[in-house]
């Protein structure tokens, strides 16, 4: 990640230590995974120490330390979802992609998280594939949705 | 120069808007709310744009991106005003009809309207609708009527005329007694007079003191809160300034998860066009009155909904609970006066200060004025947000708004409150909903999330979901909730994959004793409520997992198995194809096996097997046992 890119990101909140969260959250937003030499440089333009970013950063499920895969998979695993079956919906997906949530392929194809509520309960259970929404899916579904996504196949949003 | 600087320039302006803006005018509503844009509504919109391009109506025929009017389950939503026809589960392929039928015939396309499961008969207007019908949408009302993108729209419907109200007409101490009046309790959880918390920070002695907005809304299948900050942000912004104004703060935060990316711009762009017009900022509409706001995105951790927590997360560190001694009302952020609500609750600020707190107590019941809103998700035929004056009947919720359990299955339980809520079974159907009531009945009221349960969804299971999102959630830092969590946890995760022991239901009674009586903060203090009210109602489904490994829902993987009837298999194929473990051998004309080691137990062959035939067996404690063992032990005359 480009230094001028951390600094603007900084600049924007002012270089202000109380801001720490939304300057993380920023540089994630932008890069996907905060990359070490981002968070030295956070820490030195703020004079915050390494250790309380480490917290902050292992603390909010928001941050990855590590590079995410090239497409990212997202079970939802709110209660709704759950009384629909996402349990064995996310069962499925493991198996598929031989990763478990938090985890990405050695390929760098996936990257698998569960989430707790995106807020579209109707079309329970769902699977968030690349921010595109995937509703009321079956496991049987699911191998399709996934090898559709590397062909750039993934169509608009599937309901019932 | 802004050009709402008095009483006076918002009449006008409100008089302008309102006067380029003709009722008659044909107007194209689409619900663009999070649940409606998974379903398509962007595209939708895109299509009716380009379409009235195409025959030349831009002028004549506006669109409208709305906000959530709740009836998520039918998205996306698009309704034709001023007629005020509602049409359901539009696609982008159906734009072209709506417009030369509806706009430019005035004819109705009827295959998209509601049909009435009562009577067959089809419903034009959204008001007719009995899922609308029978709500009272005080709040969620507006969130249809306006561009949630548009300050105008809001102006239009007297949108900032409470503050005027409560700026220049009212003391801050009137203010107070107004909302004390109404008896406005708190609507993200606890249920707190919103007075008495006001009125503790508006008496500490610190100057310094902050207003801020809780739309952490971590409650997994809760999502009122975002529907309002998405769908209407001025009123939370109003409502907090009004706030703010009552307790002498210059400065409020709004504390919403990044997970709601829709909700962060919308609020965003309604604070700069808030200060952009002279409604935020210094002597807003000319009252002296300085007041600013700033948002803070939560980077995802329940507990940060928790006020400490929450205040902490504010001041950029991890938002871990401290001890409330001295209540977050006198020392919160940064150590000064802080008054935190709940978006449900600032919205309700404006509509009491506009039209009384009388007004709004006509709602509701002794203890609990005015409306509330539920989302009413699960195994439910109207999924979406229901709003409802506090009193009325689960029953009335479930049955009349929510049109029952679908796929003909029975009631089973409906679960409240989030993860420290509970269940609460079909026999007190026709209990009173209110923060009193459910919190007599084992459960509480929560955010106002409500999960509706079938025959299919095992108590057991539930329980165990609801620690196992806890025990993530649990920021580690009193050991009563860490281990106290975690200890329940692994019991019910013995429990439900039949490795449960006679005594183990004791043994969670006493973990939850002690986890609600030695836990820091709400999270842990609460964390045994789903266990303990789905003992409390459901005892016998434990005794089963534990002594017969069995789990009568079908729900515990581990205590199931799938099996092919042979009598009634018709060799057609679909499991086999749809299986994703590929565990299902045979062929045309050959009865169809599945192979017990390879089954993932996902039930994909039970659901898909035609229902003529049935053949596909699911079964559970000794049968499945059985199953398990014998075709493990003869591979071959299978293969
Ligand atoms: C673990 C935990 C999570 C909470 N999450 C939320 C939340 O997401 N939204 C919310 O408004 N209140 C939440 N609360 C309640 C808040 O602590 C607080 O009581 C509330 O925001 C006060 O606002 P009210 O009086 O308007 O309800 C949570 C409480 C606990 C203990």
């Amino acid at each position: 990640m480009e230094s001028a890119t951390i600094d603007q990101i900084i600049d924007k909140h002012r270089g202000e230590a109380s801001s720490l969260i939304q300057i993380m959250l920023d540089i994630q937003g932008e890069h996907h995974w905060l990359p070490r030499e981002a968070l030295d440089r956070v820490s030195e333009r703020l004079q915050v120490p390494m250790s309380r970013i480490k917290h902050i950063a292992t603390f909010y499920k928001a941050f990855s330390l590590v590079p995410k895969g090239r497409h990212e998979v997202h079970v939802c695993m709110g209660t709704a979802c759950h009384v629909r079956g996402a349990q064995r919906v996310l069962d499925t997906v493991q198996d598929l992609t031989g990763i478990s949530p938090g985890e990405t392929d050695p390929e760098m194809k996936f990257s698998l998280e569960t989430v707790n509520c995106l807020g579209c309960c109707a079309l329970g259970p769902v699977v968030e594939l690349d921010g595109k929404h995937h509703g009321n899916i079956d496991p049987g579904q699911i191998a399709t949705v996934l090898e559709n996504c590397e062909q750039g196949k993934s169509q608009g949003p599937t309901t019932r | 120069m802004c050009r709402i600087c008095s009483a006076e320039t918002l009449e006008k302006t409100r008089q302008e808007i309102r006067l380029r803006s003709d009722p008659s005018t044909p107007c194209i509503a689409v619900c663009a709310g999070a649940g409606c844009l998974a379903s398509g509504a962007a595209e939708v919109i895109a299509a009716f744009e380009v379409e009235l391009e195409s025959r030349g109506l831009t002028a004549a025929i506006t669109t409208r991106g709305t906000g959530c009017p709740g009836f998520c389950e039918r998205g996306p939503i698009v309704v034709i005003h001023p007629q005020e026809i509602c049409y359901l589960q539009v696609k982008p392929a159906d734009v072209a009809e709506i417009v030369a039928t509806t706009l430019v015939d005035k004819q109705l396309v009827e295959r998209l309207l509601y049909v009435d499961p009562a009577t067959g008969s089809k419903i034009t207007r959204e008001a007719d609708i009995p899922f609308y019908k029978n709500q009272q949408r005080n709040i969620l009302g507006a969130n249809s009527r306006i561009d949630s993108k548009s300050l105008d729209d809001y102006l239009a419907i007297d949108g900032y005329a409470a503050l005027a109200k409560a700026l220049l007409q009212m003391s801050p101490d009137q203010v107070l007694e107004e909302i004390k009046r109404s008896n406005l309790r708190g609507r993200g959880g606890g249920g707190f007079p919103v007075w008495r918390k006001w009125a503790e920070s508006r008496n500490a002695a610190d100057p310094t003191r902050y207003v801020i907005v809780n739309a952490d809304e971590g409650d997994p299948g809760a999502f009122m809160d975002r529907a309002l900050i998405e769908g209407n942000p001025h009123s939370i912004l109003e409502g907090l300034i009004i706030g703010a104004y009552a307790v002498g703060a210059h400065q409020g935060f709004i504390y919403v998860r990044q997970e709601y990316p829709l909700a962060v711009e919308n609020v965003n762009l309604a604070i700069r066009q808030a200060e952009k017009s002279g409604l935020l900022g210094n002597d807003i509409l000319g009252s002296g009155f300085d007041f600013r706001v700033q948002v803070h995105k939560g980077a995802g951790a329940f507990v940060c909904g928790e006020s400490s927590a929450l205040m902490t997360a504010l001041e950029g560190r991890a938002g871990e609970p401290r001890p409330k001694y001295i209540h977050t009302a006198v020392k919160g952020v940064w150590d000064k006066p802080s008054v935190l609500n709940n978006v449900e609750t600032w919205a309700n600020v404006p509509l009491i200060i506009h039209q009384s707190a009388d007004w709004f107590a006509q709602f509701g019941t002794a203890g609990c004025k005015g409306t509330k809103i539920f989302s009413l998700v699960g195994k439910i035929t109207n999924t979406g947000l229901v709003e409802v004056p506090m009193g009325v009947s689960l029953r009335q919720i479930v049955e009349q708004i929510g049109g029952g359990i679908p796929a003909g299955k029975r009631f089973k339980a409906v679960q409240t409150g989030g993860p420290s809520g509970g269940c609460i079974p079909a026999s007190q159907l026709d209990l009173k909903v209110d923060f009193d009531e459910l919190t007599k009945a084992g459960s509480m009221m929560g955010s106002g999330g409500m999960i509706v349960m079938d025959e299919d969804t095992c108590m057991v299971d539930i329980a165990r979901y609801f620690l196992n999102f806890l025990q993530d959630e649990s920021c580690g830092k009193c050991t009563p909730c860490r281990e106290g969590i975690r200890q329940m946890l692994k019991v019910l995760n013995d429990i439900t994959t039949g490795k449960g022991h006679e005594g183990d239901i004791e043994l969670l009674e006493d973990l939850a004793a002690t986890t609600i009586g030695a836990s820091l903060c709400a999270l842990g203090k609460s964390a045994p409520n789903p266990v303990l009210s789905t003992l409390k109602y459901f005892r016998h489904e434990y005794e089963e997992h534990i002594k017969n490994k069995n789990c009568p829902a079908y729900a515990c993987k581990s205590l199931l198995a799938f099996n092919i009837d042979a009598d009634k298999c018709k060799a057609c194929g679909t499991c086999r194809r749809s299986c994703p473990a590929a565990a299902i051998s045979g062929a045309k004309q050959q009865v169809h096996v599945v192979d017990q080691q390879k089954c993932t137990r996902c039930g994909t062959c039970f659901s898909v097997c035609p229902s003529a035939f049935g053949a596909v067996q699911r079964l559970s404690g000794a049968a499945a046992a059985s199953v398990s063992a014998t075709m493990t032990l003869a591979p071959e005359e299978t293969g």
